[in-house]
């Protein structure tokens, strides 16, 4: 009796003890998972092609080593205390990690994996069982020959050192943990960065030696790690001693905003702005020109979802009508139908764009928020079915699409030489930082304005809003009619850019492109929207490996922003202010209508019965 | 007093003129739509083109559609209800749906089994749906934990955003894991056999048209019963009333939602396989469209309410099957068949402007919700 | 004819008459009571009023114009305006943006002119910053106009509500539970407010209320509703001495008491130590403070 007490007390002791390691068990799990996603998605795999230091390491082994490291120290935040407990939950976690790996070593070829998973070839198999670094000869048969049982176990026994490892970082003092993260992220940056810079620095004698040392065809040289290291731990160096940010953030609000600072700071921006296409050649200037059309576009939504807070899926609606109204009215081709200078066919194209979004505004706007989002969603699919139907084919091309539309320039019949600096995407560049600084212009004045305030309000609370007086309809369709009007406008700007406009360019992931820009940049804020652009453009375009994975990418950072950072990567005041508050009235009422006082309607059971 | 604190009085007038037009714009809108579905199908109907054997195969072909609908609306439905929220995820749950009914088909088909005889192909068919469902389940359950559950207080547009992420990361997943192409559907013969039974022959159905028709019907009644009857039906029907007072009643919300994610992914994972083996066909993509036609559906039978989903999912088939035919056509419009899925997407804006509460539905307790 | 005249209005929600064939009159200038037990339908009421439900059966008329149709913001440009019993002010914005959306109504410069920042343009906003600036020192929250609403104590949300109410410049002025969570000082200063809009803004104020001093004290009449129905109207006076009113109350929170009083008991013997301070829902307590002080009709509270 008191025996088996005393085994059960023991057994429950012990469960306890293993209940406190159930976040490190669940942790291992979803680290495994996470390395097995990694690898089977074709990341890791895409990404070998790439290296971040000549000959040491490829970005898919990044990513992988980095899936380890982050797993381990996950793993060490999450084991019971103790400096022990916690380096084993992290070698527990990193081998978790690795032993999905393995298994997938053995499984793998066992199941015949790659007839439905194609991204599980040889080549994978070669290079998450080690066999390079093991020097195994025979590496299509490694997994089972005679070098099996080490090829099985290095992902694990690597992926815990490398869990174990993440567990140390967790468990170093701030200081040295943040040089070394700051460390590692300038390494993997300058290294993905390598051949962009490399390629202009080539150009010029005075830079071109400084490229051979630091750069590599493909990726860092050591010499080039080395660097940054050793700036890296510079600018730590001076940013402590000196402690330049806090000192100007200590000093006062007037101060600050002293027109001694505020003016040389803008024109030094501005003057990088203006000058930042032409340092730089080759493919570079026509990224920077789409990074400021799509800023251009996105800022066009913000009126609409950042100020308004109205979801429009339907945003290549008014793209399209936009670059086919240019495209007919300025295009040399047989589809061009006025030969039209671009700069009197931009304020048509935004006209009939605004024409557009009345159009299909007015019924819809009077509908609830999310129904709104799946409206203008099929709007966008049903002008994206026109544009390439046969029913408008002669008159917009179909799949063909209009061709030999002008540059801005050339359409006015300014003859620019090839090798001008405006000859070409460099003036549709500046063409869209115009329209940015008009867009930009446009969303303060009104922000700050009889509209502006009404699009607050209703964003923030609709019901409220309406019985303040404000017409919901008329002040929704104003917002709307707006964003359409710049939707139009980046789709002129666009069909000039590309110089045609085909129906393939009309579809859905326009909108979503455009609603992850404003989204992730900062629903409401302007310089939010443009560092969106440069993030969610910008960055794809640099890496085209990544083309593949740029949508997988996007929904993950959609999911995440809006888990951690719902107001966005530069929010504005009002965004960031909206959203806790939202939240917090939100909580009972998670359906639009509005609270019907729930004790109010239903009688109290509990006192009617004394009634 | 009066005098000092106020500034002016009167309303502004412009107001007035713009709602005279917008109800002005409304009626042209409505009439104009009433003008051409008329109009086109006076001039199909009169010019006698084509023969009562062609519309009947299109009513068939509608109803099938319809009842592929159905099945993923119920999902759609069902979420709406307990969470207020479209879950763009949904489409890709479906699609995930068809690829695990294509990975259990070719498997099946590798091994002989598939079409070794009907008791092995009906076993196979059974198969590939419960994988289907299973699958397309812990999809949608780790949607829901990692996508919508942290979020489940916050405004509606922040849960409405990471659906539409989370929506991308599972079709870009797909490609990503079994690669872009597109894969065709090995065929269970005996499902395209056509029926030899007295009034379907005359249709001209093949065996896997009944099987959709039948199945979406025998599934909707079953989860009908499941919601009305059971203990956690009811729970999540109290759910779907009101969050609060349910949880203060020692409902388990939670569960509530949990199940119902599952219940509607179980659908749409069946509706996958049998949307696999009518159309033959499965690209990364192809959850997308008929998601958002699902959706449609749902709103146009009355969004939260289970037989409207059915009912929605048959109109919005039987309308897109015969109206490309007999409006479009009618008009004189060249290539009549690429804008069908122009009549769904109408049919969403026309059900969201005059009837938001749907073919079924209850009016909300604000009659222009 | 009365300023808001409400005739057999009837609102249902599925089964339940929330509000049941009721029929109101509201003088031009009067400062008119609205209470009742808990779920008795006042809120629902104020919702009918405003046009954010429409009522089934039944008419509702502003200074003679049919309401019972129109939206909200109809309604609002008719002069009607109302705070909320769970306070929803926009949480994002200034105490003065929350006024100057509350003017929305007044102002004419359209988003071409704000664009543009037209003389006319910035003449209005100016007049209306002023106006609003006005509007918040009026009701107290003088210094505190740049304050993000959703920063500021509930005390003084419940009184940007009715800023911002005033805003609209209304004829009438519905108050959902005004003085809710305030404490004897602040509830004071907030019955002088809106004796004060009455008196110098000319406002007809409607308002629902727990607190029967509040009630007794600022009520020139009275209306009880109970499951959707009036069952008393008159002065303070007349509505202590009904006996459906006392009924109605005194019935339900003797009740409500005794089963209070039932479980404090209980409780006192399980923890002795504890027995002064039997924890007790805040609710209850309030509730039997109420009844306590119908019960007693107490003389101090009369006019």
């Amino acid at each position: 009796m008191s025996t088996a007490a005393a085994v059960s007390g023991r057994s429950e002791g012990l469960e306890r003890r293993l209940g406190a390691w159930k976040p490190v068990l669940i942790a291992g799990l979803l680290a495994g998972f996470v390395s097995l996603y990694v690898t089977l998605v074709g990341i890791v795999g895409t990404f070998q092609e790439r290296e971040i230091v000549e000959d040491v390491v490829t970005v898919g082994e990044a990513v992988l080593v980095l899936t380890a490291v982050l797993a381990g120290y996950v793993g060490a935040r999450r084991a019971p205390g103790g400096v022990l407990n916690a380096i084993v939950g992290s070698a527990l976690v990193g081998l978790m990690a690795g032993a999905a790996l393995s298994l997938l070593i053995i499984l793998g070829p066992m199941v015949d994996l790659r007839a439905y998973l194609p991204n599980a070839s040889p080549d994978l198999y070669e290079l998450i069982s080690g066999a390079e670094l093991l020097g195994v000869e025979d590496a299509r048969d490694m997994w089972r020959g005679e070098a099996f049982p080490i090829t099985f176990w290095f992902p694990a026994l690597v992926g815990m050192s490398l869990g174990a490892l993440g567990g140390l970082l967790a468990l170093l003092p701030r200081t040295p943990r943040v040089l070394i993260l700051v460390s590692v992220a300038a390494i993997v940056g300058m290294g993905l960065f390598s051949s962009i810079l490399r390629s202009p620095m080539l150009q010029r004698d005075a830079t071109a030696g400084i490229a051979r040392e630091l750069f590599a065809s493909n990726g860092l040289t050591i010499t080039g790690v080395v660097l940054i290291l050793g700036i890296v731990i510079a600018v730590y160096l001076v940013h402590r001693l000196v402690q330049p940010t806090r000192r100007f953030r200590a000093l006062p609000r007037e101060t600050q905003r002293h027109p001694a600072i505020v003016i040389p700071a803008g024109a030094l921006a501005l003057l990088i702005v203006l000058l930042l296409p032409l340092g730089f050649t080759g493919f570079i200037p026509s990224v920077i020109a789409l990074i400021a059309l799509y800023a251009l576009m996105g800022l066009g939504l913000n009126i609409t979802l950042g100020m308004a807070g109205l979801l429009d899926l339907g945003f290549v609606a008014f793209f399209a009508v936009g670059a086919y109204t240019t495209a007919l009215l300025t295009s040399t081709g047989e589809l061009g139908i006025a030969q039209w200078p671009f700069f009197v066919a931009i304020p048509f194209a935004m006209l009939v764009a605004m024409g557009f979004g009345i159009l299909l505004g007015l019924p819809i706007l009077g509908i609830r928020g999310d129904y709104l989002a799946i409206a203008t969603l099929g709007f966008g699919e049903i002008i994206s079915i026109l544009a390439r139907s046969d029913l408008l084919k002669e008159t917009i091309g179909g799949p063909r699409g209009i061709l030999n539309v002008p540059k801005p320039l050339a359409s006015v019949g300014v003859d620019i030489p090839p090798d001008h600096f405006l000859a070409g995407p460099n003036q549709i560049y500046y063409i869209s930082l115009i329209c940015i600084a008009v867009i930009a212009f446009i969303a303060v004045r009104l922000r700050d304005s009889r509209l502006g305030r009404a699009w607050v309000a209703i964003r923030e609370d609709e019901d409220v809003a309406e019985a303040l007086g404000i017409n919901l309809v008329q002040t929704k369709s104003l917002a709307y009619m707006l964003g359409a009007a710049f939707a139009g406008l980046g789709g002129a700007v666009f069909a000039a850019l590309f110089g045609s406009i085909i129906s393939s360019s009309i579809n859905l992931n326009v909108s979503i492109l455009i609603v992850t820009i404003v989204v992730i940049g900062g629903m409401g804020s302007i310089p939010g929207v443009v560092l969106g652009a440069i993030v969610i453009i910008g960055l794809p375009e640099l890496f085209r490996e990544f083309a593949e994975y740029r949508f997988l990418l996007y929904g993950i950072a959609l999911i995440l922003v809006m888990h951690w950072r719902p107001e966005g990567l530069l929010p504005s005041r009002v965004g960031r202010e909206a959203l806790y508050h939202e939240e917090q009235t939100m909580e009972g009422e998670p359906s639009g209508p509005p609270p019907p006082d729930p004790a109010d309607i239903e009688p109290a059971t509990s006192s009617s019965g004394g009634a | 007093m009066r005098t000092t604190l106020r500034t002016r009085r009167a309303p502004s007038r412009t107001e007035t003129a713009f709602e005279a037009a917008v109800s002005a714009f409304l009626w042209a809108f409505r009439i104009v739509l009433v003008l051409i579905v008329v109009v086109g199908s006076v001039i199909t109907i009169s010019s006698g083109k084509f023969t009562l054997e062609t519309w009947v195969d299109l009513v068939v072909k509608g109803a099938v559609q319809g009842g592929i609908y159905a099945l993923i609306a119920l999902g759609y439905t069902m979420v709406y209800g307990i969470m207020r929220m479209i879950n763009f995820a949904h489409g890709e749950v479906f699609m995930i749906g068809i690829f695990s009914g294509y990975f259990a088909a070719e498997i099946l088909d590798e091994l002989g089994i598939l079409n070794a005889n009907v008791v092995a192909s009906l076993f196979s068919f059974l198969l590939m749906m419960a994988i289907a469902a299973c699958v397309s389940t812990l999809v949608a359950l780790a949607v829901e934990r990692v996508a919508y559950r942290p979020l489940r207080n916050s405004p509606r547009l922040v849960l409405l955003i990471s659906a539409i992420g989370a929506s991308f990361f599972l079709q870009y997943t797909v490609a990503g894991l079994v690669g872009p192409g597109i894969f065709r559907y090995p065929t269970i013969d005996i499902l395209e056999e056509k029926v030899g039974l007295p009034v379907i022959s005359a249709l001209g159905m093949s065996w896997i048209q009944v099987v959709v028709i039948v199945s979406a019907l025998v599934m909707m009644a079953v989860l009908y019963l499941f919601v009305m009857r059971s203990k956690i039906g009811t729970a999540i029907r109290a759910v779907s009333e009101d969050k609060q007072t349910a949880a203060l009643m020692g409902i388990d919300v939670n569960r509530a939602i949990v199940t119902t994610f599952a219940v509607g992914a179980a659908m749409a994972g069946a509706a996958g396989v049998l949307y696999g083996l009518l159309f033959g066909q499965v690209q990364f993509y192809t959850g997308f469209i008929p998601g958002i036609k699902a959706f449609t559906a749902a709103v146009l039978g009355g969004i939260g309410n289970i037989p409207g989903a059915m009912v929605g999912g048959f109109v919005l088939g039987e309308a897109e099957s015969i109206g490309s035919l007999l409006i479009i056509d009618g008009l004189g419009v060249p290539g009549s068949g690429q804008l069908k899925d122009v009549i769904a997407f109408t049919i969403l804006v026309m059900v969201l402007m005059f009837r938001p509460q749907g073919i079924l539905g209850e009016r909300l307790s604000r009659s222009r919700a | 004819m009365a300023l808001l005249e409400t005739r057999n209005a009837t609102k249902r929600f599925g089964g339940l008459m929330a509000v049941n064939d009721l029929t109101f009159d509201l003088d031009e200038g009067a400062i008119v009571s609205v209470i009742g037990p808990n779920g008795a339908g006042k809120t629902t009421f104020f919702n009918c009023i405003a046009g954010f439900y429409q009522i089934d059966e039944g008419s509702i008329t502003l200074d003679g114009t049919e309401i019972q149709q129109l939206r909200p913001d109809k309604i609002a440009r008719l002069g009607l305006s109302r705070t909320y019993q769970n306070i929803r002010l926009f949480g994002g914005m200034t105490a003065t943006e929350n006024v100057l959306v509350g003017q929305h109504q007044h102002l004419d410069a359209s988003w071409i002119h704000a664009v543009l920042r037209t003389r006319d343009q910035r003449a209005e906003e100016a007049e209306a910053l002023a106006e609003a600036g006005r509007l918040l020192d009026y009701v107290g929250l003088a210094g505190r106009h740049d304050r993000l609403a959703s920063n500021m104590p509930d005390g003084d949300q419940r009184r940007l509500e009715i800023a911002r109410a005033l805003g609209t410049n209304p004829r009438i002025l519905l108050l959902d539970e005004p003085t809710a969570g305030m404490n004897p000082a602040e509830t004071h200063e907030m019955t002088a407010l809106i004796r004060r809009l009455r008196d110098d803004l000319g406002i007809t104020i409607l308002l629902i209320e727990h607190e029967m001093r509040v009630v007794m004290d600022i009520s020139e009449r009275i209306t009880v509703l109970d499951y959707g129905q009036r069952i008393a109207e008159g002065t303070p006076a007349q509505i202590q001495r009904d006996q459906r009113v006392i009924e109605a109350y005194l019935g339900r929170a003797a009740a409500e008491a005794e089963a209070e009083r039932v479980e404090a008991q209980a409780e006192a013997e399980r923890v002795e130590a504890q027995a002064e301070a039997a924890p007790r829902d805040t609710q209850a307590q309030d509730e039997s403070a109420e009844a306590q002080a119908q019960a007693s009709a107490d003389p101090a509270t009369k006019d």
